[in-house]
């Protein structure tokens, strides 16, 4: 029973409860880093390292948090995290932290960690939310890498660097597509993916806010 | 224990705690990976400075090869050879207030506002130790941001040997393209200044008709970054200018045996 609950945690928020397809969260990023395979790769290995131990050292220490300081406490885990995380890119791989200037620090900003410190690991033990931040990340890197795949082989005409579509201005045959460099392309292909995501799993789709109402008859209404 | 958990005084624990063993974390990772990152830093300038000269493969030994390039300092104003502290940083200095001078509305066409007095100047040189090119810095803003380069010149202190861009903050695809090797490759053989020794030098919209006139002097335009290539275009007229290394190349010209 308990296996099959950690089951459901590591694996339900890539496509049942994706937090950036479902809960529409961590978007900034998704925009701003996926015009290359390398360093969306890259942001979703940082982004599950954060949200891993975060989730785990939350939790750790969950009882311990007095209330009134709590989102505070979790603040200062997250950033420091994410100030070691900038700190080994940096020092392991200097180009491609160099791409991603900001978008590394801006992960203390990501809702998707902030939402499962609070929401999960205020709430469960270490083990489990640690496997929670797992999957969450896992749903994230998912999204990132499908629109990444997508901008970088229509945008550039390649993947991960390697050319796999020579490109007309080196040569090629194959023009690329502007729009998929910029940020608005990343937009359209989450919203994309939400769709056939949706489409395939229909229980996924809100209730409408508002309901028009039949046609009155003044029969009806007198 | 739990009970009392709200109160005050372990509120203020648990959050001394937490930044403790927080800051603790932060600056062991800060200081011990400080020596990677600096040497990486050092690598990414040597490279840039290589790729300027032309000198840059994938793969080679970046520090012999780096070993063949001579860093010298130039007194922008009079265009002399100063003697600089090894860890002179031109760019730091272009903020302090008594190493660099501010530049009037008229002379900034670069838009970069402040410029240090003294710049860093690269001498590429041949087995023989002979100067066979100069690789001067040169910065300017673009559309978003500033954008850091190296120009690299043959000894006719006129035509380009090659041009870089190491750091800047434009469009991925559209500014971004002044990474571009193919586009940078236009730069090479181009001609800097006009027969009355004005700065000619200029990124043009669309593409050079290579027969008419002045085409030595233009490069092609990158489609949908006319702002950033006019950036560049201002970069390096003031920096081949009066107010940039103008003195300094005057000097060279009328004797290059002050080079050394």
């Amino acid at each position: 029973m308990a296996e099959a609950k950690k089951k459901d945690i590591l694996f339900q928020p890539i496509f049942d409860n994706n937090p950036i397809a479902l809960q529409i969260l961590g978007i900034c990023s998704a925009l701003a880093v996926t015009t290359q395979m390398t360093t969306t790769l890259t942001m979703c290995v940082a982004l599950t390292v954060v949200l891993v131990f975060s989730n785990f050292f939350v939790s750790v220490i969950r009882s311990q948090i007095p209330s009134s300081i709590r989102i505070i406490v979790q603040m200062t885990i997250i950033a420091s995290l994410v100030i070691v995380v900038d700190q080994f890119l940096r020092a392991y791989a200097y180009d491609i932290s160099r791409q991603l200037s900001v978008f590394v620090g801006l992960i203390i900003t990501n809702c998707i960690v902030m939402g499962r410190a609070e929401a999960f690991a205020m709430k469960n033990p270490p083990g489990v939310s640690f496997i929670d931040g797992l999957g969450n990340a896992l749903g994230y890197s998912v999204v990132l890498l499908a629109v990444g795949f997508a901008r970088e082989l229509l945008g550039s005409g390649s993947l991960f660097g390697i050319e796999i579509m020579p490109l007309i201005t080196e040569g090629g045959w194959y023009y690329s597509n502007g729009l998929m460099l910029l940020p608005p392309s990343a937009f359209f292909l989450i919203g994309l993916f939400i769709w056939a995501l949706r489409a395939w799993k229909p229980e996924q789709v809100e209730e409408e806010q508002f309901k028009m109402a039949p046609n009155s008859r003044t029969s009806d209404v007198f | 224990m739990a009970a009392n958990k709200e109160s005050v005084g372990r509120t203020l624990l648990v959050a001394f705690l937490v930044c403790l063993v927080c800051a603790v974390v932060v600056s062991t990772a800060a200081v011990t990976l400080r020596p990677t990152q600096e040497a990486n830093r050092v690598l990414d300038r040597q490279i840039n400075i290589l790729r300027a000269a032309d000198r840059y493969e994938r793969g080679i030994n970046v520090q012999e090869e780096f070993d063949k390039i001579e860093r010298r300092f130039v007194d922008i104003e009079t265009g002399e050879y100063v003697d600089m502290p090894e860890d002179y940083d031109q760019r730091r200095a272009s903020r302090d207030d008594d190493m660099s001078r501010r530049l009037r509305g008229d002379q900034d066409i670069a838009s970069i506002r402040r410029q240090a007095k003294v710049a860093e100047v690269y001498l590429v040189l041949d087995d023989e130790g002979e100067v066979t090119r100069l690789i001067l810095p040169m910065h300017g803003y673009g559309l978003w941001s500033t954008m850091y380069g190296f120009l690299s010149l043959e000894m006719d202190i006129n035509t380009i040997a090659g041009v870089v861009f190491y750091e800047h903050g434009e469009t991925p695809g559209l500014g971004g393209e002044i990474d571009n090797p193919r586009w940078r490759a236009n730069w090479e053989g181009k001609q800097l200044f006009d027969d009355e020794g004005r700065v000619a030098f200029e990124i043009i919209k669309g593409s050079v008709d290579s027969g008419a006139q002045g085409a030595e002097y233009k490069v092609d335009g990158l489609s949908g970054a006319t702002l950033t290539a006019n950036g560049v275009t201002n970069a390096v007229r003031f920096w081949m200018g009066d107010n940039g290394f103008g003195p300094y190349l005057d000097r060279l010209r009328s004797d290059s045996a002050q080079l050394n």
